[in-house]
């Protein structure tokens, strides 16, 4: 019996070995995976921050990590100790072990200390839940307000006079002089939950109620993100990337965005189209009568790099496709098949390219 | 195992009544052992079932863009998954052992309302039936007959009639609802029986620990089953009788909907979580050959534990946007719970100190319980700092997380139970080798699929979705937790496999394989009917060590 479970401790070491891999690994592929050009942001992992809010959160995370670390030791090293030191003992002597059925010095002592360390994380983790929701927003932050909808993002700039959708430009805020950007954050139907991992933490997207986040991006460059709170079918296609823009480049997004649509003469037939079938009941293209407001925005369609929340690249081939058949690309989306004939598909598609 | 003992079981059960005169007799009792019987067999149904969800889900996610099975089925899965498990297997195999256990480990013939206790069993059995009717008779978010799909916590206003016309969503409710009233009858046959049907000497204070916390499990199920019938009542008047509750079309609160679930939800992780820890208050003791340290401490803090727990829901809904006052209260009860869930582990581990720990199958179990739910513990800690919540919610961390919970920690406890009492059930004992060999595939595959699936949470990946971009550094831990997932299953049939040829092959038991203290130990296995031919009397809370030892019996020390 004895040589029998000898065999388990080298299996066992290997075990422990595993968890630290585990901790150190949640850490390194973090880190490692990431070691692509800053400007690209392509893994979204949490410990690689940009953004105050979410350089908040990797400070507390790694003091909590370094905490519960300890504790894993000390408690890992008494169980392996305990397991090893009285495994197995023959019982072949017919005597049984001491009896032993309590300590109050021993029970004290395990309830203090996690009080303490209790005591130590509590103040510390309240400490920047302060620092996060209650900043104060300098006069110089960029005002948005994100409405999620089944399975897309609004994105609306009051101050500006700008409607966009799904990929969200913000400016590069210098510590310096920050220009941070507040966002209220709606819902226009279910659940969604607003989540740039690399910027800030989530934040719900919940009908009847307004809430808000805020993030200060310190490098330009893109950040992937998306839909966080289980919202219906196509939930995991809710994609959203913000765009962070230098002053320059987001001032000339902002007077871009200004702008109503380009109306060219050329493509008459398209906008008869866009105008006289069901397009027109969901999309509004500015400067025209498209005014609906249950699918993205397509004044500047062109502008942007993808479709269908970010479901597809905005290619002339994916957005011919996107409308005639949505199933194709994003199952159970709310964009129905138009159906078009072959002639008015053309002029459409022409239409659309040349909202820029 | 002689091959004539077989045959003469065998015969037993043959000559003496046909097949239908048996399943009348099962279907009829009110035998609380047979009705434990009942409820352990449905949740292991219910398991495999839900295992196959979970395997669908995993092939679809072994790679990016894959189209194994289509949103919708996706949706499905993940719904009826979570559902599944939490409500049709950790519950009723909790339910089962408790009623088994129970009353012949305080001394008692029966449950103090057996009628109420068929009742109940078949409440829970009738909601697993009308939960899975759905795949049938109900139609969900995208139009035709199909199960519900709306998440297991079915946010509102995804379950309003607007988003899930049809009647999937019906079919969840009520199969909820009906599986709780179930649940509720449970918990006040529980409690009526651990406080009125002791045998004599049995004091609170003499009660074995199993019982204690099944004691304050019932309690929680009175406490927080009754919230989430309450929601689901509502939830139907918004849907039937033109109610607003949740409806937030016309100005219902889904805020409202989140509270009302979590009162319930929170509490319900320790329902699930409290007699795994009862498991290992009883197993651990006898393979160390010591009594259990701390008694006192452990009933104190697992009231402890459930009594807090009932303040810590909110700490599922931290980026729903609370202020700053009430997150902050909520990280204070969450980090508090963590004091008496570590005194647990520390009474555990000192029960082991000093002892004579016997590594069979049930011990190996506990250990890697005591193992994972630590982990378990740490990364709840972690959560419970709320910004750092902010990132890991609802991404592939916290599904890790609690996956740790219930299956590195309740799922081992629950086979910890399995092998230890198996014997006592059925009369045999279940085979070592399989058993080993149990231990260690569930082993590989548990750690290779959920420390896996830390990563890619921490990566950026929400959960609960069918698909996800390549290039995002997803892609090949999604395939080791694929994997992983894939050992346990094959770890899980070789489980059913001994559980099979052991009941009809293995070695026979005897009324006492384990040298074990409590009073089941001291009556036949499987025990005759109505448990005890006279009520014993017992003197402290190890009445078989006091009848082992005479010389020396713990009555002296207590």
């Amino acid at each position: 019996m004895a040589e029998k479970h000898k065999t388990e401790w080298p299996v066992l070491v290997g075990r422990a070995t595993g968890v630290f891999v585990l901790l150190g690994g949640i850490l390194l592929a973090a880190s490692l995976c990431n070691a692509t050009a800053p400007s690209e942001n392509a893994v979204p992992s949490i410990f690689e921050p940009h953004s105050t809010p979410a350089e908040l959160i990797r400070h507390l995370s790694y003091f909590v990590l370094v905490i519960t670390g300890l504790i894993f030791l000390v408690v890992f090293i008494l169980l392996t100790y305990v397991i090893v030191k009285f495994r197995n003992k023959t019982l072949a002597d017919g005597r049984e072990p001491a009896q032993v059925y309590g300590s109050t010095q021993i029970e004290l002592a395990w309830t203090i200390i996690p009080i303490l360390i209790v005591v130590v994380l509590f103040l510390a983790t309240a400490r920047v839940i302060h620092a996060i929701q209650d900043a104060r927003k300098p006069a110089t932050a960029v005002e948005v307000t994100a409405i999620g909808h089944q399975f897309w993002w609004e994105f609306r700039y009051p101050a500006l006079g700008i409607v966009t959708a799904n990929e969200l430009h913000v400016p590069v805020s210098d510590p310096a002089h920050p220009t941070p950007t507040f966002l209220k954050l709606l819902s226009a139907d279910t659940d969604h939950s607003f989540w740039v991992p690399q910027l800030a933490g989530k934040t719900d997207l919940i009908p009847n109620r307004v809430n808000e986040t805020w993030v200060d991006p310190q490098q330009t460059g893109i950040y992937f993100g998306q839909c966080a709170q289980y919202c219906g079918t196509q939930h995991a296609k809710m994609l959203l990337r913000v765009s962070v823009d230098s002053p320059e480049e987001f001032a000339a997004w902002v007077q871009a965005q200004k702008q109503p649509a380009k109306q060219d003469e050329k493509e008459i037939a398209g906008r008869h189209v866009f105008e006289t079938t069901a397009c027109i009941n969901c999309h509004a293209v500015g400067g025209t009568n498209a005014t609906g407001r249950f699918g993205p925005d397509l004044t500047h369609l062109m502008s942007r790099s993808t479709i269908a929340s970010g479901a597809a690249e905005n290619t002339p081939e994916n957005l011919r496709l996107w409308i005639q058949n949505p199933d194709a690309i994003k199952p159970g989306s709310l964009m129905p098949a138009m159906k078009l004939s072959d002639n008015d598909l053309d002029a459409l598609a022409r239409y659309l390219e040349a909202l820029r | 195992m002689s091959s004539d003992v077989m045959a003469t079981h065998t015969a037993q059960i043959s000559t003496d009544r046909t097949w239908l005169q048996t399943l009348h007799e099962w279907a009829t009792t009110v035998d609380h052992k047979r009705l434990g019987i009942l409820y352990i067999l449905l949740a292991l149904l219910f398991l495999v079932i839900g295992g196959i969800e979970a395997t669908i889900m995993r092939i679809q996610l072994m790679r990016p863009h894959n189209d194994f099975v289509s949103p919708q089925v996706f949706n499905r899965m993940f719904t009826m998954h979570g559902t599944t498990m939490i409500f049709f297997v950790i519950m009723p195999v909790m339910f089962g052992f408790a009623n088994y256990l129970v009353p012949l480990m305080i001394g008692a013939r029966d449950m103090s309302f057996p009628r109420l206790n068929a009742f109940s069993f078949w409440l829970t059995a009738l909601g697993g039936i009308l939960l899975y009717f759905s795949f049938v008779g109900g139609s969900g978010l995208y139009g035709a007959g199909n199960a519900p799909d709306v998440g297991w916590w079915a946010y509102a206003p995804l379950t309003s009639r607007a988003f899930s016309p049809g009647h999937s969503t019906d079919y969840w409710t009520i199969a909820l609802l009906v599986s709780g009233f179930g649940s509720i009858g449970t918990g006040i046959n529980l409690i009526a029986t651990i406080l009125s049907m002791r045998c004599p000497g049995m004091t609170l204070s003499r009660m074995p620990l199993l019982a204690w916390l099944n004691l304050v499990m019932a309690g929680l199920v009175l406490i927080s089953i009754t919230p989430l019938s309450a929601a689901q009542i509502m939830l139907l008047v918004d849907r039937y009788l033109g109610g607003h509750f949740f409806d937030s079309q016309a100005g219902g609160s889904a805020a409202l909907w989140m509270h009302f679930f979590w009162i319930f939800g929170h509490p319900e992780v320790y329902i699930l979580v409290i007699p795994a820890f009862a498991f290992a208050s009883e197993i651990i003791p006898v393979f160390s050959r010591k009594p259990i340290f701390g008694y006192p401490v452990m009933v104190g803090a697992t009231v402890a534990i459930a009594f807090v727990s009932l303040s810590v829901w909110a700490h599922h809904m931290f980026s729903i946007g609370m202020s700053s006052y009430s997150n902050s209260f909520f990280v204070l009860t969450t980090m508090v719970i963590a004091v008496p869930t570590g005194i647990k582990i520390f009474n555990w581990l000192g029960t082991m100190w000093g002892g004579k720990i016997q590594f069979k199958i049930p011990m190996l179990f506990c250990i890697g319980f005591l193992f994972q739910f630590l982990i378990a513990g740490l990364t709840g800690i972690m959560q419970g700092a709320a910004p750092f919540d902010w990132q890991l919610t609802g991404s592939y961390f916290v599904v890790a997380h609690f996956h740790y919970v219930i299956v590195g920690g309740i799922l081992f406890a629950l086979f910890a139970a399995f092998y230890y009492w198996f014997p006592k059930i059925t009369g045999r004992m279940l085979n070592e080798t399989l058993g080993k060999l149990h231990f260690w595939l569930f082993l590989i595959g548990f750690h290779m699929t959920f420390d896996t699936m830390h990563i890619p949470g921490v990566l950026g990946m929400p959960r609960r979705i069918y698909t996800y971009e390549p290039g995002r550094g997803w892609d090949i831990w999604n395939l080791i937790v694929t994997i992983g997932a894939f050992i346990q299953g094959v770890a899980i049939l070789v489980f059913v496999a001994n559980l099979i040829f052991s009941y009809l092959r293995g070695p026979k038991a005897g009324n006492d394989p384990w040298d074990a203290w409590t009073l089941e130990w001291s009556v036949s296995s499987p025990p005759p009917a109505y448990n005890f031919a006279s009520i014993p009397t017992v003197a402290s809370r190890r009445p078989l060590w006091d009848q082992k030892h005479p010389e020396d019996p713990d009555s002296r020390y207590e």
